[in-house]
């Protein structure tokens, strides 16, 4: 294998009964890569990342995360990988401080590296003055981006983010990316899935499922011109017209 | 270990900054111990009685006044048919009935035989019972006074010496104590435990835990300790407490006590654990952990001895971590049994510590 590959997936399959949520899921994600991962609601994106990040199994397929199997190396997968989830999940009853002690603890950063690495996160946030104060009182935009910052604390070889950027406003949007950037410039591969069309333009590439399958996989120019289209928004609609669940 | 501690730390601070869990903790106890040991008597005092006296005699208002004269009862009608104090019965005014029959008096002096009329109400069994039994103690009492007078003899009759052991006064909070710090123990260990690994999987925190390197048995570990350390210390609390308010003996050794506790304990919140791994909503956890909990106190053994249960009731109880604990916290706290008259229950609560742990930790996953 490709030492600059760090996500392999080969015909991933997950099945709910008889409701075939990935079906025959197959890509490749390179190192320090931003790779997209586009679908509309219900298409199967969050229940592939969670298998990707050992949260769920698979029913068939071969998965290779950060180097490690997913079947047999969860352990060692999660402790290279970085998660933020749909839903908000730091503890909104600690505070700053507490929220990025406890996870860097758990992911087994010195409690040397655990100080810096927070009074770091909390001056680029400009956090200082919630550092002591529970992470309920934050805004939304300040939450999302201190989850991203948490995830980020154990410095993982990839960081998984699924619609990070929900429900926060455009200028909160914008600083998000601008954090992911510094991300992929210093190594981590970023998998993120969206549903906001100009976001899908800052990936390197894409991939679009529509029904649990990936119906394109790509570059953003390269798909725009491929399905003839002004903007990602056209050819995503193209794509996932004819999905059966939407 | 370092992954451990980080856990406790988070779980301690969690839990002290919730506003409901302290007065959980330290009110909870004060109630329950206050309103129930006083409240949930079966001594069966107050006895409302309506008295028929179709007689109207000498000796039928002497007969009135025995009952008069004793503490349990209180005659709140003299009435004068059935049917008028069978309507009390009904309004739950009276408990129960005396009827005095025409002739009663002439009966009794010419030396026939006569008969009294005793209508009780047995809704509940076991206090119509005792009403009957001091009821017959007091029509005894008359007779023996009129016997006594008529014919100026001493009657010959035995009287019975008692000697009740371990509680001598027949203290009902001293029997009741010991199995209300049970459910306590049981409620914090059980319920909370539960209640906050389901809290988290509804936050989504329990996905951001799974989704990190962390080892099965550190979240474990990191939701039991804090939870059994707690509980303990709640024992503890709710001790001093019923020293202090209700001057409960404690003869037997405390150290026992707290030892058996703290395997008990173990099973209180492998069960509390194994409950929020079945449940996906606080709700359902609450709902489950209540059905569990109204089974096992009521089996415990807490109001109705267990012995006098249906033999397959006796073998249920085998299961029952409560019937247990209770059992040797009445043993230990009022009889003074030691290790070895405990031993049976404590290798009972072993034994269910491993299984219930066991189901517990094979049911949790970090990968659904």
């Amino acid at each position: 294998m490709d030492s600059s590959i760090v996500i392999s997936v080969n015909k991933l399959v997950k099945k709910f009964g008889n409701f075939v949520a990935n079906d025959n899921l197959t890509f490749e994600v390179g190192s320090g890569e931003i790779f997209g991962f586009l679908g509309a609601n219900g298409a199967g994106k969050t229940t592939a990342i969670r298998i990707l990040c050992g949260l769920l199994e698979p029913t068939s397929g071969d998965i290779i995360v950060a180097g490690f199997n997913g079947y047999t190396q969860r352990d060692k997968i999660k402790a290279n990988i970085g998660y933020m989830s749909q839903k908000f999940s730091l503890y909104e009853d600690l505070t700053v401080w507490e929220n990025i002690r406890l996870f860097a603890g758990i992911y087994g950063v010195s409690r040397k590296l655990i100080q810096e690495r927070a009074n770091l996160l909390i001056e680029n946030l400009g956090l200082e003055d919630y550092r002591n104060r529970p992470v309920a009182d934050l805004p939304l935009g300040w939450k999302q981006k201190l989850a991203f910052s948490v995830a980020m604390i154990h410095k993982p070889t990839i960081i998984f983010l699924d619609e990070p950027t929900g429900g926060v406003d455009p200028i909160t949007r914008r600083r998000f990316w601008e954090m992911i950037y510094e991300a992929a410039d210093a190594g981590t591969t970023v998998f993120v899935t969206t549903h906001y069309m100009d976001e899908a333009e800052y990936c390197n590439r894409i991939s679009i499922m529509v029904d649990g399958k990936i119906v394109a996989l790509d570059t953003p120019s390269a798909l725009k011109a491929e399905y003839n289209a002004e903007s990602m928004d056209e050819v995503f609609v193209k794509l996932a017209r004819n999905s059966q669940r939407v | 270990m370092r992954t451990l501690l980080f856990l406790l730390q988070k779980e301690f601070l969690q839990v002290f900054r919730n506003r409901t869990m302290l007065p959980i903790i330290f009110i909870m106890p004060v109630v329950q111990l206050l309103v129930l040991a006083n409240a949930a008597t079966f001594e069966v005092k107050n006895i409302d009685l309506a008295i028929v006296d179709y007689d109207q005699s000498y000796l039928s208002s002497q007969l009135k006044s025995h009952f008069t004269a004793s503490p349990f009862y209180t005659i709140v009608a003299n009435e004068v048919s059935v049917s008028k104090s069978l309507d009390m019965v009904h309004a739950d005014k009276a408990d129960a009935i005396l009827v005095i029959k025409q002739g009663f008096e002439k009966d009794l002096l010419r030396g026939h035989q006569t008969e009294l009329q005793l209508l009780v109400n047995a809704i509940d069994g076991s206090a119509a019972g005792l009403m009957n039994s001091y009821s017959g103690q007091i029509i005894q009492g008359f007779i023996q006074e009129q016997i006594a007078q008529r014919a100026n003899v001493t009657v010959p009759h035995i009287t019975i010496q008692e000697k009740f052991w371990y509680n001598p006064d027949l203290t009902y909070s001293h029997f009741m104590i010991p199995g209300i710090l049970v459910i306590l123990v049981t409620v914090i260990g059980m319920f909370l435990t539960a209640l906050n690994i389901v809290r988290e999987k509804e936050m989504g925190t329990m996905e951001q835990i799974n989704v990190t390197p962390i080892k099965k048995y550190q979240f474990i570990l990191g939701k039991l300790i804090p939870f059994w350390v707690i509980a303990m210390f709640e024992l503890v609390f709710g001790l001093i407490l019923s020293k202090l308010i209700f001057d409960i003996p404690l003869n037997g050794s405390l150290l026992l006590v707290f030892g058996v506790a703290g395997v008990f304990l173990v099973v209180a919140l492998a069960m509390g654990l194994f409950l929020s791994s079945v449940a996906e909503s606080q709700q359902q956890v609450m709902f489950l952990a209540y059905f569990f909990m109204i089974v096992f106190i009521l089996m415990s053994g807490i109001f109705t001895p267990t012995d006098s249960m249906p033999l397959w009731a006796q073998i249920v109880d085998l299961v029952n971590p409560l019937f247990y604990f209770m059992k040797v916290m009445r043993m230990i706290l009022i009889k003074g049994a030691g290790f070895m008259h405990i031993m049976p229950c404590l290798v009972g609560l072993m034994v269910l510590s491993v299984l219930m742990l066991t189901l517990a930790i094979t049911k949790y996953r970090k990968t659904s």
